[in-house]
């Protein structure tokens, strides 16, 4: 049995006043721990090994600056074989990547007031041999995904599939890197919310 | 051999905010219905979503499409105690303004405008965005809502007490928290494997 993400992430002892609110939501609350489990311990990886799961895991809570998540998926691509130098290197995409969201362009008409310019993150040359190119184009999609998810578009699948995740494939980083927008923000109302009880 | 996305061309872009009804286009090929097995047809909890591309291209992974939409539906229906059923929507209909997801503000403006009966106010949060005047309560989860969907996440301890001075519980305060965070999750997915077009009449 895994101990719940959220509650471990977000410090939630049993018995506490948050256990007992989160309880009001007890089916939410045992489906986010199945969502997790489903993307990091799936009964079948298919062709999305576990360290890519947990490098682009890694990636997105650094992004975020959430530091409980950013440590605890860090311990899961240590155990899913992540070594040194991949995590070196998404250290360095993370460092790179840091911006503030959301941003980014609507439809051309009468929101294209409200357009709000941001950066379009490409992975460092001397980075593309440690992330290899499967992760070099996934980081580049999770990026627009957590800062700039308004301006995807069909070619940012495209580049994905181009570089050799399957349609599948595909489906499952979009669920993973949505769900941490999820659980990372979870994690952090709730750390504020324990600050006030 | 590479897989490909589908081109979509020819259709009509929705433009602005609006509470009218949408459909979705798939970039990416949904699952044919007909090879959907007992597993993937059960993923999509409610059978009618066979219909839907968006739930057959997400039944390409049925585990975590099943957990989503249980997820889903326990913060945004289940009635007992926390944030009234309106205000849960209200907070997603803003996350979704505030994300630029168009179609997920359709819905949930839509259902916030049901439950709440606040029309004008629900108009105004689409014509005029998440800093729009709503009043006292809605400003506070609306700037909630805003503050989680910030990345990183802005939600702070001024927050909590803005919405405690409007009322809330530490359970209501957790449902906003969930449905914001939820559509942080929804709205990724809504506007990176596809795209909005005005419903068929």
């Amino acid at each position: 049995m895994v101990a719940d993400v959220i509650d471990t992430l977000a410090d939630i002892a049993p018995g506490s006043a948050l256990d007992t609110a989160r309880n009001r939501r007890t089916v939410a609350r045992q489906q986010a721990q199945a969502s997790y489990l489903s993307l990091f311990k799936p009964a079948s990886p298919g062709d999305f090994p576990l360290v890519e799961r947990h490098a682009v895991a890694v990636f997105v809570a650094g992004l975020h600056g959430q530091v409980q998540a950013e440590t605890f998926y860090g311990t899961g691509l240590s155990e899913a074989g992540g070594g040194t130098a991949l995590k070196a290197a998404i250290s360095m995409a993370v460092k790179a990547g840091r911006t503030e969201g959301p941003y980014g362009a609507f439809p051309k008409g009468p929101l294209s007031v409200e357009d709000k310019a941001g950066p379009l993150y490409r992975v460092a040359a001397d980075l593309k041999a440690p992330l290899g190119p499967r992760l070099a184009a996934a980081f580049e999609h999770t990026h627009m995904l957590v800062f700039h998810p308004r301006d995807a578009a069909a070619p940012s699948l495209q580049a994905l599939l181009d570089a050799g995740w399957s349609t599948d494939a595909v489906v499952t980083l979009s669920q993973l890197v949505a769900f941490l927008a999820f659980q990372i923000r979870v994690v952090s109302g709730l750390r504020v919310l324990a600050t006030k009880v | 051999m590479t897989d490909k996305t589908i081109p979509q061309s020819g259709h009509v872009v929705p433009a602005v905010f609006t509470r009218d009804m949408l459909d979705w286009l798939p970039w990416l090929a949904p699952m044919p219905a007909e090879q959907m097995t007992e597993r993937h047809l059960a993923s999509l909890v409610d059978a009618a979503r066979v219909k839907s591309d968006y739930f057959r291209l997400l039944a390409r992974d049925p585990d975590v499409l099943e957990a989503r939409t249980r997820t889903d539906k326990d913060i945004f229906y289940n009635p007992d105690a926390g944030l009234p059923r309106a205000e849960r929507e209200l907070a997603a209909a803003a996350t979704s303004r505030l994300n630029g997801c168009i179609y997920c503000a359709s819905v949930h403006a839509r259902f916030a405008a049901t439950y709440s009966k606040r029309v004008p106010e629900v108009e105004k949060l689409l014509a005029e965005g998440t800093g729009a005047d709503l009043d006292k309560r809605w400003n506070a989860i609306v700037a909630a809502s805003v503050a989680l969907t910030a990345t990183p996440v802005a939600f702070g301890p001024g927050h909590i007490d803005a919405l405690r001075d409007c009322g809330l519980d530490d359970e209501a305060i957790v449902d906003v928290i969930n449905a914001a965070s939820f559509f942080n999750w929804a709205n990724r997915l809504m506007l990176s494997l596809g795209e909005p077009t005005p419903a068929k009449a």
